[in-house]
């Protein structure tokens, strides 16, 4: 009862710019994956490609396993725009999501309830977009995607928008929220601090274009993750150690050059 | 104070206040000033009437225009000019912003469609749509159908460039959104890319409306007895300036009233803009 999925020699092209080179990877059920690389090694398009918005140049995206017969859309993408409609409230805007299942009424209501509570938003059903702070934003946006009970979640740098002291938060959130349940994710980010606290594998990848680099994984279970642990200081250290030259070469890089 | 801030500095003794530049460039509501405006131009023009250094050829009294609009009101001719106008009015307005939106939105989101009639689009919006009314006049007769047209065709074509820009506009990532959950495409067009056009498409019926009042004096050039159009363009083959200016406020006041309408209709349906 779980859905990997795997990544089968992906290459991918924009015009004539290589941007992902041979990427092959299993993100197993209930883990998070990290991917971290310098800006522009192709991990956003990466993440496209594994929710299908884009289609790989070469190379398959396996689904392995039937995802939970209650899922709605299996992968669900979380934004680091948020992507909320601004006319519709908070409530409006998580129904969007099952309207189109045919999910109204008293069973859309009780949806939208349980996932405004576990993320905390109970007492904002009614609010608009403009109304909220960057970080209850995103919470809503992770809550939209929890109503539609996703088997992978496919999070585009969900914090990069927000201040430090609000990814904080959210990160402890995201934190409570698979420990509680554990989800499966991919989760994209340049941030360092996140990956360590949040990935159960991080994959490192080069500048462009983008190819497997290394593959850390850590082992401390992430409700026991601290900042300041020695361990997760270590891995951190030693991603830096993977990123820094790949992230000097790609700043010195012309664009489309 | 310019001055003690020069002077101390130039001094180089004690603190000076640091000058504060980031005055200007943001608009505030001020309502009555337009009144004022207003008020101030009739009052000139009023008194440059009355003490003769505008001759009676050149302007209008305001007070015989006021005159005149009471008068019209009075007898009733008022309604009777007024009725048909709006009905006008309102049918083609409807009919050719109706059509606009459709083809606008049809436009915005299939690439033959776009590819097939935006140039088209180009070639019929610099028409003076005046010049075709002899035409509309035999193909939809020269009772209420050519006025229809006329008022219809010219709210048309600003409403379609006005309607495909909106849908152009439409923030690309809530529509990656919507396909990210899966929603059809139908869905996405109702609950995503019509409701993001609709600011765009309200500021081009702004546009667009106006130009039906501008069209309705045109409409009314043929085969008409009543209407605002017509008693105005009698008004202007007699030289009968008060009645002309009349008719001209009146014109004006619609103008007023449809702007208002849609600035209702913006405030109910755009209250999510930030």
């Amino acid at each position: 009862m779980g859905m990997d999925i795997r990544l089968d020699g992906i290459c991918h092209f924009y015009g004539d710019t290589e941007v992902l080179r041979d990427i092959s990877l299993e993100i197993p059920t209930g883990q998070i994956v990290c991917l971290v690389g310098p800006s522009g090694c192709g991990k956003s398009t990466l993440l496209r490609l594994i929710g299908g918005l884009e289609r790989p140049g070469s190379g398959r995206v396996l689904q392995l396993g039937a995802p939970p017969s209650n899922s709605l859309n299996p992968l669900t993408f979380v934004f680091q725009d948020f992507a909320l409609l601004p006319w519709r409230t908070v409530k409006g805007n998580i129904s969007l999501v099952l309207e189109d299942h045919g999910i109204r009424g008293k069973r859309s209501k009780a949806i939208i309830d349980d996932v405004l509570t576990r993320t905390k938003l109970a007492d904002f059903a009614d609010a608009l977009p403009k109304q909220l702070s960057g970080g209850m934003k995103q919470r809503v946006a992770i809550a939209r995607a929890l109503a539609v009970n996703p088997a992978v979640m496919l999070m585009d740098e969900p914090l990069s928008a927000l201040d430090a002291q609000t990814r904080e938060l959210l990160m402890d959130d995201l934190v409570a929220l698979w420990t509680r349940q554990p989800f499966t994710a991919v989760y994209v980010t340049h941030n360092l601090a996140e990956a360590v606290r949040l990935g159960h594998t991080i994959v490192v990848l080069s500048r462009r274009p983008g190819r497997i680099r290394e593959i850390v994984s850590i082992d401390t279970p992430i409700g026991e993750r601290r900042a300041g642990d020695p361990v997760c200081q270590r891995k951190h250290d030693l991603l830096w150690e993977l990123l820094r030259e790949e992230a000097r070469a790609a700043d010195e890089e012309l664009i489309d050059g | 104070m310019a001055d003690t801030g020069a002077e101390n500095k130039r001094n180089g003794e004690g603190p000076i206040e640091v000058r504060f530049r980031g005055g200007g460039f943001a608009p505030k509501s001020l309502r009555w000033v337009g009144v004022v405006v207003f008020v101030v131009l009739i009052a000139l023009v009023q008194w440059g009437t009355e003490s003769g250094w505008i001759s009676a050829l050149t302007l209008p009294k305001p007070s015989d225009v006021l005159a005149t609009f009471v008068q019209l009101w009075e007898s009733g001719l008022l309604f009777k000019h007024l009725q048909p106008s709006l009905t006008r009015l309102v049918i083609g307005a409807a009919l050719g912003a109706s059509a606009g939106i459709g083809i606008g939105v049809l436009i915005g989101l299939f690439s033959y469609v776009r590819a097939g009639l935006v140039p088209l689009v180009a070639a019929i919006f610099p028409i003076p749509k005046i010049a075709l009314l002899p035409l509309f006049v035999i193909w939809f007769g020269i009772d209420e159908g050519s006025k229809y047209a006329l008022i219809a065709f010219g709210t048309f074509t600003p409403t379609v460039v006005a309607t495909y820009g909106a849908v152009d506009n439409v923030d690309r990532s809530l529509i990656r959104m919507g396909q990210s959950f899966g929603l059809s495409w139908f869905s996405i067009v109702r609950k995503i890319v019509l409701p993001g056009a609709m600011p765009g498409i309200l500021s081009g019926l702004r546009i667009s409306l106006a130009i039906a009042i501008i069209l309705l004096v045109a409409a009314e050039m043929l085969g008409a007895e009543y209407g605002i159009g017509a008693y105005i363009l009698e008004a202007g083959s007699l030289y009968d300036l008060e009645r002309l200016f009349a008719g001209v406020v009146i014109l004006s006041l619609l103008g007023v009233l449809v702007s208002a309408l849609i600035g209702l209709l913006e405030k109910r349906l755009l209250g999510w803009r930030v």
